[in-house]
Order: C-alpha cells, then sequence, then structure tokens
C-alpha cells in the first residue's frame, strides 16, 4: 500500500523538485544570462531570453589578462584583471598556510592529547561567532601601526590580510581536521616509527595521504572565505592589492551602472565555488552540518 | 630520540599555529576592547588618542541611531530565522522519502551558500532594479504597479528578508533532512501501527525526536543572522534612511564614514556579547542534551 501512495504522489514531487530548483539557482542562472548580453538586451523591454549570447562583457573585463586586443574597446581598464590576480594570491597563499599549521596543530591535538577536544570545539565554536565586522576596528589599527619595519607596514599588502585570513580560518580547519586524523589507526604510526622515522616523517608520509579528503574539505573552506571576504579585504588593500569582491562594490557605486559588465565580474567570481560545490558537495555538507550534528 | 626531543613535539607541531593565532586573533580581540574605552580616530595611533572611559558605551544607549540600527538588527535576526526554519523544516518533512535526485537538489542546494555574499547581493539589487529587474518587470506586464523594493523603508527591509531567505533556508534543509533521516525508524512505525495519521507523527513523534538538532541548528542560524553584511550593503547599503542598517553595517561606516575608531569598537562589543550570550545558551544546552542521553542510556542499560 505504501508503494502505491508513493506512486500516485510522485509526479507532484516531481514537480516540486523542479520548482525549488529552479528557485535555487534561477538568480544564478539569471546573472550569468546578463553577462553574456549586450547593453541593448538588458534595457530592451521585450523577451529576456531571447538574445544574441556575446562575450564581450567578458573582454572588457579581462581586457588587460586576454592575449588578444578586443575590438570594441577604445580603452583598456586594467583594474580587475589586478584584482583578479591579487585575489588569486590571497586566497591560494592563506589556503596554502592554514592548511599546513592547520594539520600540524590538529595532529598534536589529537595524537598528544594534551588539550581536551572540549576545549578546541568550544574555540572553534567562538571563532565561528566573530564577525568579520568585529575584526575591523582591531585589525586596521594594528596592521597600520603595529605591524611594520621602518616605515613599512603590513596595511595594504599581501602579507597583512594573509595573516589575517590564515588565523580566521585555522579554528575549523584544525578543528574539522581531527574528526579525519582520529581515524588514522594509530598502529600505522607506530610501525612507521620502528622502521626508524622521526615524528615528521610519520606526520608527512604516513598520516597526511590517508586524510586527503578532509584536507580537500579544509581547503574548500578556506579557499572560499578568503575568495570571498570583502569587509577586511575593503579596509586593508589599497589601488594595487585589492580583490575582487572590492572592485565589484566600487564599480556599484559609480553613477551609471554597467549591468552586463559587473554580472561578467560577478560570475567570474562565483565560478571557483560553484566548481567546487559540484566536485565536493559531500565532504561541503559535511563541513557546513558538522557544526550542528557533532559538535 | 631522546625523550626530552620526544616531549617537545608536540609543542613544535602547536607552535606556529598558536602563535599566528595569538597575534592575529586574540591580540586585535584585546586591542578593540582596549580601544573602545578611547576616542580615537584613524589618522592617530593608538597611543596618541585619548582615554575615555566608558564614555563611548554610554553614548551609544543615548544615541539614536544606534537604537534605531539595533532595533532593525533584531527585527532583520528573529524574523529571517523564523521564516527559514519554518520553510526549511517543512521542506524536509515533505521531501524526506526516497526520491531520486535528492543528491542533485541537495548540491544544488548548497550554491546559493558557497558563492560570495558580494555577488549574492548583486544578483538581487538586479533583479530588484526598479526597470530592468525581473520583479517589476512580470509585475509590469501583468498589468500590476511597479513595487518600490529597494527604495522604500517597508519594502526596502522586505527584499533583504526575502534575499537571506533565498540563500539560507537550504541550510536548515539540509540540517533537518540529516536530523529526520537518522531518527528511529522503530518509532515511527511504532506510530504507524498504533494509527497515528501523518500529521499526528510529525507533531508528537518526528518533531521532539529532532528538537536537540533544530534548537542547535537555530542557534548557528542565529549567530549567522548577525553576522550578515555584505549582502545587504550592496543591495541597500543600508538605506533608504535607516531602515537596513544593521549593527555589523553601523560599525563599518562608524570605522570608515564617521571615523570614531573608538565608538565603533565599544558598538562591536556589544555585538560580540550579544554573541557570546547566544553561544553560551548553545554549549550549555548541548552539554545538558548529552547529559541527559548518557542517563537515559544508563537507566536503558540498567533495567
Amino acid at each position: 500500500m505504501a508503494t502505491s501512495i508513493n506512486q500516485r504522489q510522485s509526479p507532484a514531487f516531481g514537480v516540486l523538485m523542479v520548482v525549488l530548483i529552479i528557485m535555487a539557482i534561477g538568480p544564478i542562472g539569471m546573472m550569468i544570462a546578463t553577462s553574456l548580453k549586450l547593453d541593448v538586451d538588458i534595457m530592451s523591454s521585450t523577451s529576456s531570453l531571447l538574445f544574441m549570447p556575446t562575450m564581450q562583457n567578458y573582454e572588457t573585463v579581462l581586457c588587460n589578462v586576454l592575449w588578444y586586443e578586443p575590438e570594441h574597446l577604445d580603452y583598456c581598464d586594467p583594474t580587475f584583471g589586478r584584482a583578479l590576480k591579487s585575489s588569486l594570491i590571497i586566497a591560494l597563499v592563506s589556503t596554502f598556510f592554514t592548511l599546513v599549521l592547520g594539520t600540524m596543530a590538529a595532529y598534536a591535538l589529537v595524537r598528544f592529547r594534551f588539550m581536551g577536544r572540549g576545549v578546541i570545539s568550544l574555540t572553534t565554536l567562538l571563532m565561528r561567532m566573530v564577525p568579520p565586522a568585529v575584526l575591523l576596528v582591531p585589525v586596521f589599527g594594528i596592521l597600520t601601526f603595529d605591524f611594520c619595519i621602518g616605515d613599512d607596514c603590513l596595511a595594504g599588502t599581501y602579507s597583512g590580510i594573509i595573516l589575517v585570513y590564515v588565523a580566521m580560518n585555522l579554528p575549523f580547519v584544525i578543528w574539522i581536521l581531527q574528526s579525519f586524523i582520529v581515524q588514522v589507526p594509530v598502529q600505522l604510526e607506530e610501525a612507521a616509527r620502528m622502521d626508524g622515522a622521526n615524528p615528521f616523517q610519520v606526520f608527512y608520509l604516513v598520516v597526511l595521504p590517508l586524510i586527503k579528503p578532509g584536507l580537500a574539505a579544509a581547503s574548500i573552506f578556506t579557499f572560499r572565505i578568503a575568495w570571498n571576504e570583502f569587509l577586511l579585504a575593503n579596509a586593508l588593500l589599497d589601488r594595487n592589492t585589492r580583490t575582487v569582491p572590492v572592485t565589484i562594490v566600487n564599480s556599484l557605486t559609480g553613477y551609471d551602472t554597467d549591468w552586463g559588465v559587473i554580472m561578467a565580474t560577478g560570475t567570474l567570481l562565483a565560478v571557483p565555488p560553484i566548481i567546487f560545490t559540484f566536485v565536493a558537495s559531500k565532504q561541503i555538507i559535511t563541513g557546513m552540518t558538522a557544526g550542528a550534528v557533532k559538535g | 630520540m631522546s625523550t626530552q626531543a620526544k616531549r617537545l613535539t608536540p609543542y613544535l607541531f602547536m607552535a606556529p599555529a598558536a602563535v599566528v593565532l595569538v597575534v592575529a586573533l586574540l591580540y586585535p580581540i584585546a586591542y578593540m576592547i582596549y580601544a573602545s574605552f578611547l576616542d580615537w580616530n584613524p589618522s592617530q595611533r593608538i597611543g596618541e588618542a585619548t582615554f575615555v572611559g566608558l564614555r563611548n558605551y554610554s553614548n551609544l544607549w543615548s544615541d539614536a541611531n544606534f537604537r534605531e540600527s539595533l532595533s532593525v538588527t533584531l527585527k532583520f535576526a528573529a524574523l529571517v530565522v523564523s521564516i527559514e526554519m519554518i520553510l526549511g523544516v517543512g521542506l524536509a518533512m515533505l521531501l524526506d522519502r526516497k526520491i531520486r535526485g535528492m543528491t542533485v537538489l541537495r548540491t544544488i542546494f548548497i550554491l546559493p551558500m558557497m558563492i560570495a555574499p558580494i555577488v549574492v547581493g548583486l544578483i538581487w539589487r538586479y533583479m530588484y532594479h526598479p526597470t530592468v529587474g525581473i520583479f517589476n518587470r512580470t509585475l509590469n506586464n501583468l498589468g500590476f504597479e511597479s513595487v518600490p523594493w529597494l527604495s522604500d523603508s517597508f519594502w526596502s527591509l522586505t527584499s533583504v528578508i526575502i534575499a537571506d531567505v533565498w540563500q539560507w533556508t537550504p541550510f536548515i534543509f539540509i540540517l533537518s533532512l540529516a536530523a529526520l533521516q537518522s531518527l528511529p525508524s522503530s518509532a515511527i512505525e511504532a506510530s504507524r501501527i498504533d494509527g497515528a495519521t501523518g500529521w499526528q507523527q510529525i507533531i508528537y513523534i518526528k518533531l521532539p525526536l529532532m528538537m536537540p538538532v533544530l534548537i542547535v541548528t537555530l542557534l548557528l542560524r542565529l549567530i549567522d543572522a548577525f553576522k550578515v553584511l555584505e549582502v545587504i550593503l550592496v543591495m541597500t547599503n543600508g538605506g533608504p534612511g535607516l531602515s537596513t542598517e544593521i549593527l555589523s553595517l553601523r560599525i563599518a561606516r562608524t570605522a570608515s564614514e564617521f571615523r570614531e575608531l573608538g565608538v565603533a569598537a565599544a558598538m562591536s562589543n556589544y555585538l560580540l556579547i550579544l554573541l557570546m550570550l547566544l553561544t553560551a545558551i548553545m554549549f550549555t544546552y548541548n552539554r545538558l542534551a548529552e547529559a541527559r542521553n548518557a542517563r537515559l542510556r544508563q537507566a536503558a542499560e540498567e533495567g
């Protein structure tokens, strides 16, 4: 009987699923569609689905990274190309350092047990609580006045913001990696130690290869935060080191908004997270729900 | 290897992370607490700022703009969290069955949370656009008047809430679905045999059993709702007037536009205290729930 009910209901559920999927990705799809439109098509009042797709907006945005000169441009604005480079450097370097420091700390916490798991989950929780807006004032003050060598301060440099991002992400990364390291059998490590490996060799050659899924989840989360963050980047970086989110907000405050170009920029900013989502949705859901399901 | 080196190993592994956390996280927070007692503008070094005691804190309470911003924040957080909880849990109840495409749905559902908040704000600002936006276009095509989505103080708060609901309902949906699917099937089976209807099952069996996860989800979402900033910044920048100026936005503006770092720090501290209370509630609740479970398990084993 139960199966017959299910079968009878399935068309309705199919419809519901389709509606939900359209609601979830419709707005994102609209952004991508707009980025492929000319200004004329965006402004025209006719149907928004019928238009000739064009790469012109992307050419405008990427003009100084392209190997050819786009024909429709008289002047190439290098802002976005530069911002893309800054974003990539900052996100990749922060991810790298967070992972290196995070794995080491997580390993020490699990294997040498000199601090309880309770303390770690508490700090993670506390860190999850701190809004970036709260860090704005102190980080600005410290990087502008405190962390200086002679006249060169960390404000405006890549190193300054990378330091902040690494610190912001470390608690979460340590916490999520712990749950993966716990599952590595101690016997494997002991065997390696018998064969004469020192603690660092055990860690790099035995433990790390076994926790690759955890490393993937942790790096996706770190990369995403560094890649998407706006507030601190806006306060700490200068014209030459600005990231993509900052340039997007700046271009919105201008008088006439060129929606096609802005949407192209937005799409480019959204591409890496979208790829990650499709490649590793399972790990992402684990990371996202970790705080609620098991503390 | 000597025993001394062995004893040092964990500290060697911990040290780099500990140093970074102290330098770039603990120190800034201490710095902020100190700064909140100062009258300080961004062109001064912190040592040159005058110490004003608790003046920043007490001034904020008589500041009508701050109070307005606080009430907007509370209204926003309460509304988005209740709407998202109802929608998310409701959808999870509806879709809790073996249907093909569930994995796809879940993957697609996390997209709005993964892309940059700036981009989310951008998308919604475009959709709410008075002339080219899809909402007004559709309304006009159907013969209705345009709605001032982002330029009227009532509508702008509504619009901001709609955008947040779009972005975060999936979070609650995914968590409650996970909770639902890990419920003991025996309890649900038993209630079916006793003749409970679908609604009775939901109200008397499923919801009470899911409660621990639901409460933690609610608190996590509530904490995050106080941190929303970029989406609103891009959509309305707090306006019109102060209608959507939530606290984090006001902190950012006080620091960069009004150049009063001390006041911004005091405001940050208020926000931090509020969030700390929420976190403490959540932690205590977790502990209590764990203790109760342990007691129940023990009782079951003894009985």
